[in-house]
């Protein structure tokens, strides 16, 4: 097992029962990137920010420093934190709002000194209840420290930040949704173009959007600087990385490991993280980077957890989150539960989602129930074929934005490799699995 | 309209107007907190709301029954939220929910006879390391079995969570301490910036009007 030596930089702090505090925060070295960030020119921190090739942890894999160099230039400027964690087995954000909430804040501060905005929102998924409660609570402590409000630290910046929840959709992780809820509106994704808030974002005005683990990169970053941090990982593929590991492993969790040197395998079976599928059971297949990845079988085990390694493969790192599925599993349920959610949460806007979700759901689920017909499986590609043409990855668009062209990833990838299980399910009227 | 809503709670919903350029951004996070005093947005509270961040009660209705938190009809006591997405139902979530249902006596989406809980089936709420796992008012329970699911149901009923599970309703319980610290000026200019963008962009709606948009 080649677990790398690498250091934690998001979860640093996480094993500390105070982590979340300013005391323990200011303690283990808290602050300092900023204080450092504030005595640069803001254009240094982005181009120190730009020198990293920190790729957008959210799901899509922007590289960050590109993101705020695209800003618009006007009087008023945006940074609004995407902290509305959803896609199914991501948790990883999550823990980083409940546990290090000041090293968001930091981040968040550090990037509004470098792109010059006047004003942070950091939306938090609603039901996040303690992670509001514990970013709150941080924002508070940071305003009477002297890291938000007026004249930061002395340096005459100055920049709010407020607090947001969001109020259960998934949609809103989608960055034009989250504007649109942030605006008071249904989580509506935006039709594109404009393809980037960075010209037309919040109320119109140039915004750019990270992810709660892309800004608490920052601090670090700032601190060690980007050769430190670009030595990590490998091509385009620096630093380390949050995995959230679910389903059948012996420990699921969210694991920081360095990215490229560590490889799936690492993740499911080393000792000291997932250590393995529980009962000696065998690998069926994994989901590498969220419910909208098209899956992997073990022959894909060994592949590294890197952005681009994993594209060239035909899915994607998405979010960090792998789902681990041994041989109990049966595929027809896992790709109906995961099409049930897309439905479910499925805004409405576009015909091809909003229908073929509900379809898809609809077919799979009397499949599972043993009432399928052998045609079904023809159907359910041909839906898919209309949801995304040519059900390849990346998809083709047909919709306003990516998630409908991400409900076909599931069920293609269980039909392909595992079209002999749907079969049996039809010819014997019933789930062999239960 | 007014009166329904107590008046901490209104003072409490104009600084959170306070908060933001565009008065209508408040909307969701007033919506949280007229939740806070019945559980849920009775028509009298949604009056209220849309006259403190400006818009009509069908707009604030219109928005609010897009988002799963905020409920437009009462719930019990106690929301209990059993997640089943794919990496709780690869560790048991249904065979859990379907226990749930029994000792609760409600199905998904329907409240005890008592009022006191409300069971839901829910999409991924983000503590999959602790699969199958569960919210009570969003408040998080992991590794749930069987048993440790009677414990927490005869701990809510006997009162013994009052301080980890707040009543239905309130969300966050830490509030901001104080203001906008940054000066006027920027706020100002904050507000003109948004409303010349909202400016901008109705006209140019108005002539790319007879364009198809969407799909």
């Amino acid at each position: 097992m080649a677990i790398t030596e690498a250091p934690r930089i998001v979860t640093s702090r996480i094993d500390y029962e105070d982590s979340h505090t300013l005391e323990r925060y200011l303690a283990t070295g808290g602050y300092d990137g900023l204080r450092k960030a504030l005595a640069m020119a803001p254009e240094a921190v982005a181009a120190e920010v730009d020198a990293v090739s920190l790729l957008g942890r959210g799901g899509a894999g922007f590289p960050a420093g590109r993101k705020w160099s695209m800003l618009r230039k006007a009087p008023t400027t945006y940074l609004v934190v995407n902290g509305d964690e959803s896609e199914p087995a991501t948790f990883k954000d999550h823990l980083l709002l409940e546990r290090d909430p000041h090293q968001l804040v930091e981040g968040a501060v550090i990037c509004a000194y470098a792109i010059g905005a006047s004003r942070v929102f950091v939306f938090v998924r609603g039901e996040f209840a303690l992670g509001l409660e514990r970013v709150q609570q941080a924002v508070n402590e940071a305003y009477s420290h002297g890291a938000l409000g007026r004249d930061i630290f002395g340096s005459g910046f100055s920049v709010d930040l407020v607090v947001h929840p969001g109020a259960g959709a998934y949609i809103c992780g989608e960055e034009t949704a989250l504007l649109e809820s942030l605006e008071g509106k249904r989580g509506f994704p935006r039709i594109k173009p404009p393809y980037f808030p960075a010209s037309i974002g919040l109320y119109g005005e140039p915004t750019v959007v990270n992810n709660v683990e892309t800004l608490s990169n920052l601090p670090w970053v700032l601190v060690n600087g980007s050769e430190q941090y670009n030595a990590l990982g490998e091509g385009r593929s620096t630093g380390t990385r949050l995995f959230a590991l679910s389903g059948h492993v012996r420990n699921p969790g969210v694991y920081e490991v360095e990215m490229v040197k560590t490889t799936f395998r690492d993740l499911v079976y080393a000792p000291v993280l997932g250590g393995g599928i529980p009962g000696g059971r065998d690998l069926k297949a994994f989901i590498p980077g969220g419910a909208s990845a098209p899956w992997f079988g073990p022959s894909q085990i060994d592949l590294p957890l890197g952005q681009d390694e994993v594209a060239a493969e035909g899915s994607m790192l998405g979010s960090g989150s792998v789902v681990v599925m041994d041989s109990s599993t049966c595929i027809v349920r896992a790709a109906w539960r995961i099409t049930r959610f897309f439905w479910r949460e499925s805004c409405g806007q576009c015909t091809p989602c909003r229908e073929g979700s509900g379809w898809l759901e609809k077919i799979l689920r009397r499949i599972e129930d043993g009432q399928g017909r052998e045609s079904d499986l023809d159907l359910l590609m041909d839906v898919c074929d209309n949801l995304s043409p040519g059900v390849s990855w990346p998809p083709q668009q047909t919709t306003i934005c990516v998630l409908g062209p991400s409900i076909p990833s599931s069920i293609a990838s269980g039909i392909r490799m595992f079209r002999d299980e749907f079969l049996v399910h039809v010819k014997d009227g019933v789930c062999p699995f239960d | 309209m007014s009166g329904h809503l107590s008046s901490e709670v209104v003072a409490r919903a104009r600084e959170l107007v306070a908060l933001y350029p565009h008065p209508r951004s408040a909307l969701i996070p007033v919506c949280h907190l007229a939740q806070e005093q019945e559980g849920w947005l009775s028509p009298e509270a949604v009056e209220e709301v849309a006259e403190i961040v400006g818009l009509e009660p069908a707009e604030v209705v219109g928005t609010a029954s897009f988002y799963e938190m905020l409920r437009t009809e009462p719930v019990g006591t106690y929301v209990v939220s059993i997640c089943t997405n794919i990496a709780c139902m690869l560790r048991g979530a249904y065979e859990l929910l379907e226990h749930a249902e029994k000792v609760l006596g409600a199905r998904a989406g329907a409240t005890s006879a008592d009022g006191m809980f409300t069971l839901e089936d829910v999409e991924c709420i983000a503590d999959c390391g602790r699969a199958p796992c569960l919210s009570v008012n969003y408040r998080f329970f992991g590794d749930v079995t069987n048993e440790r699911f009677d414990a927490l149901v005869g701990d809510l009923r006997a009162g013994r969570l009052g301080d980890e599970v707040p009543a239905h309703g309130t969300l966050v319980r830490v509030r901001r301490d104080g203001g906008l610290r940054v000066d006027d000026d920027t706020i100002a200019a904050e507000r003109r910036a948004a409303s010349d963008a909202a400016a901008q962009r109705a006209a140019s709606r108005g002539s790319g009007a007879g364009q198809a948009a969407g799909t």
